[in-house]
């Protein structure tokens, strides 16, 4: 499986291409080569997956394969850098998601980015975001794992801010790349700890559940938690700063600043559930010698969840409203990891994750792509700019529709079965969590329909051009991902993922299943009765609970929040100190060498005339002078 | 002194005689050097110096080792050599001339300008 190599290099070639010959050439051929690299990339990758899920499991259970793995830097004989490709479920099932979604993402740039400022460079970010994060999932070593988890967050950093003259889109990719640096941080910290003490980065040796490797942390303890939990919970904050998990979920909303193909990619499909698969990764770490902090990861996933599920329904910006849902689905995939145990049926919180991981992936940048395909005919984010769409953007309706019904869970459409197999772990482990977790289901239903009539029913707004459908390139993707999200959930998936590698045959818990069914649909119902013609009743509800409602608008001030703490307290009294220190006790030793210096030199310097006679003179006076010295004494 | 003008009359002039010429010339030049402003009159000066010296190898070489070549030689080399450094310093002066429309060496204070020079390290420093 030598070829897989190519699914890292072609992007990485594809970047530098087109970084390098910036507008030399014309924008078709700049996109032209993207796709056609991420097209032969995705087949690549649908390959390897095929061949993995035929070929791999003689015994029924997955093997790991490592088919390429170099060293790259070597400091001694127990610390080196190595990069690799390792090949097994999870990173199958991701390059399979990443290339996808990808290729559509695309695609479809091609007709929604036309004739802006910046298109080669454009398609050089997303194929090096696409190599960060293809990278990221194949990466056989933690460290290699955290090289590419910063690629990712440099080339989210590039197109969120790739409107680059819009203060607000400046701001935004600023504040993305800060909040999951300071996350990253953690996640460098949590690595170095670990690798201290198991004297490895592999991820082969650290998941193999031999407690030997992690010897060296026994009995070792601080503050009341095991030393192993700590570096946990390190690593887990690394990923919750790239997952957008409550408290580090502010930078995702203002994400939405970046063309909105970039949203789909990055701030939906792929890289925010980087840090779902982080925990994936690191699973049986977590589930054997960490548990407690696997329960902690459940219950701030739940809190993520619905947090942000309430924010969302106040929201009136679109792809706002499909951000804090984003979040909230990955709060969903948090809880069934956290929730899940180790094989077999125990497994089945895991399983469900990356079940969910991968529809979510679907119908969430379908979401997405639709919203960009509705932002394109009416030129603006706002909802109430909006309204009776449906009549002019048909395919663009129906396959947001498609895709709303999947979130929210109805069957026959993916999210249902992802969602259901997550809430049936959740009721195993804690039946308070998996009824919260139906409430937010049903919210998710609320929300989305809100969004949906808002979009394509309610008054007609009165636009200048009527809008028209997307141009065909635009919607290919839509309708392909919104085939995917039709058929993704009769996938046999317990047969590909589990975390131990075995067989697992997805059975539909019924009870389960029909409840949260029927949330959905009395949310989905709720929704129409409010939203589908114009009517008072949201705004009769929003006067009644005036006060909640705007601390929910505000997203509970916790941007505020930060602010307050960064500028009030962070710079006035940590920052501010520090200056003064730097300014006045550093700066003023080296100023006072200097000036003691100059004023020296300046009370001397009346001696260098630079008069070459007066020198002359000196030089025979002291020649004369010396002679007659000899001379006479 | 008897001997030396004796000597001089005679028809044989002293080594003296010579070294008083060349000690005379080389101190003509070095008070030319020191007091003169011009800087055509200080390289005169220089040449004169120089010339001093040559005198100086030829009539050693005369006097003291009869015979012998190397003085001459000295004396020669040095004579090439004033000469080289005479077209370099003459082609400074006359760059100078076209910046400063003077020779004067009083006016040469492109590089030490004080008031200039101080108002800039304060600016650095602040």
């Amino acid at each position: 499986m030598q070829y897989t190599l190519l699914i890292l290099v072609l992007p990485l070639l594809a970047f530098v291409v087109l970084g390098l010959v910036d507008s030399r050439w014309k924008a078709r051929t700049a996109g032209t080569i993207g796709t056609t690299v991420m097209g032969i990339v995705a087949i690549l990758a649908y390959y390897t997956a095929w061949s993995y899920f035929t070929t791999a499991n003689p015994g029924g259970v997955y093997q790991k394969f490592i088919p390429f793995q170099m060293e790259w830097m070597k400091f001694s004989d127990q610390l080196h850098i190595d990069l690799g490709i390792l090949i097994d479920p999870i990173s199958v099932m991701m390059l399979v998601v990443v290339s996808t979604v990808s290729l559509m993402v695309h695609i479809y740039s091609l007709r929604y980015m036309e004739g802006e400022k910046g298109f080669e460079r454009y398609y050089a970010f997303l194929s090096l975001f696409s190599f960060s994060m293809l990278g990221l999932v194949v990466a056989t070593n933690i460290f290699q794992m955290y090289i590419f988890w910063e690629l990712v967050g440099v080339s989210s950093y590039l197109l969120i801010g790739f409107y680059y003259t819009k203060p607000e889109a400046v701001a935004a990719s600023k504040k993305a790349f800060i909040i999951t640096r300071f996350a990253d941080l953690f996640f460098l910290i949590g690595i170095f700890l670990l690798s201290y003490y198991t004297r490895t980065f592999d991820f082969d040796v650290l998941n193999s559940g031999n407690a030997t490797v992690f010897a060296g942390t026994a009995g070792l303890s601080f503050l009341g938690l095991s030393l192993m939990n700590w570096i946990m919970a390190l690593i887990f904050i690394g990923g919750a700063g790239k997952s957008a998990m409550f408290p580090m979920h502010i930078w995702l909303p203002d994400a939405m600043e970046g063309p909105t193909p970039v949203s789909a990619l990055i701030h939906a499909a792929t890289m925010v559930v980087a840090g779902v698969y982080l925990v994936a990764r690191l699973f049986p770490v977590y589930y054997f010698f960490a548990p407690e902090v696997l329960h902690g990861i459940a219950y701030i996933g739940i809190f993520t969840a619905l947090f942000s599920a309430v924010i969302a329904c106040t929201q009136t910006d679109i792809k706002r409203v499909l951000a804090y849902s984003t979040i909230s689905q990955i709060g969903f995939m948090m809880v069934g990891l956290g929730v899940s145990g180790m094989g077999g049926h125990h497994g089945l919180g895991y399983m469900a994750s990356m079940f969910h991981l991968f529809t979510h992936a679907m119908f969430k940048a379908l979401l997405f792509l639709g919203a960009g395909s509705v932002i394109h005919a009416v030129h603006s984010n706002e909802m109430n700019k909006m309204g009776g769409l449906r009549k002019y953007l048909p395919v663009t309706h129906i396959t947001f529709l498609i895709a709303c019904l999947a979130i929210a869970g109805i069957p026959p459409f993916s999210g249902f079965f992802s969602k259901d197999e997550i809430l049936s772990a959740a009721f195993e482990f804690n039946p308070y969590l998996g009824s919260l977790l139906i409430f937010i289901a049903g919210l998710t239903a609320f929300y989305m329909f809100r969004l949906y009539y808002g979009i394509f029913w309610t008054k007609e707004y009165k636009h200048e051009h009527i809008p028209h459908e997307s141009p065909l390139a635009m919607l290919l993707p839509l309708i392909f991902l919104a085939l995917v999200t039709v058929f993704a959930g009769f996938i046999p998936f317990g047969k590909f993922v589990t975390n131990d590698g075995a067989d697992y045959h997805i059975h539909i818990d019924l009870v389960t299943a029909s409840v949260s069914v029927a949330v959905a649909a009395v949310a989905i119902a709720i929704s129409t009765i409010m939203y589908r013609k114009e009517n008072k009743i949201s705004d009769r509800i929003v006067s009644s609970f005036s006060v909640f409602f705007k601390i929910v608008v505000h997203k509970f001030y916790i941007d505020e929040l930060y602010m307050f703490i960064t500028k009030k307290i962070v710079f006035r009294l940590i920052s501010a100190p520090i200056a003064w220190f730097d300014r006045t006790l550093v700066n003023g030793t080296i100023n006072s060498f200097a000036t003691v210096t100059q004023w020296t030199s300046l009370q001397i310097k009346g001696i260098q005339t630079g008069r070459v006679q007066q020198y002359a003179f000196v030089f025979l006076l002291s020649t004369l002078l010396i002679a007659a010295l000899i001379i006479f004494i | 002194m008897g001997e030396f003008f004796s000597k001089l009359f005679s028809g044989t002039i002293p080594l003296e005689a010579y070294i008083v010429v060349s000690l005379i010339m080389f101190f003509s030049g070095i008070y030319g050097f020191l007091s003169r402003k011009s800087l055509l009159m200080i390289l005169i000066s220089i040449e004169l110096i120089l010339n001093s010296i040559d005198i100086n190898f030829a009539v050693f070489n005369r006097y003291l080792y009869p015979g012998n070549m190397e003085g001459f030689f000295f004396a020669l080399f040095t004579i090439a050599i004033s000469a080289c450094e005479t077209a370099v310093a003459i082609a400074i002066v006359i760059n100078i001339y076209r910046n400063l429309n003077n020779v004067e060496v009083d006016s040469m204070t492109e590089l030490r300008e004080p008031s200039a020079n101080e108002t800039e390290i304060k600016e650095v420093n602040e």
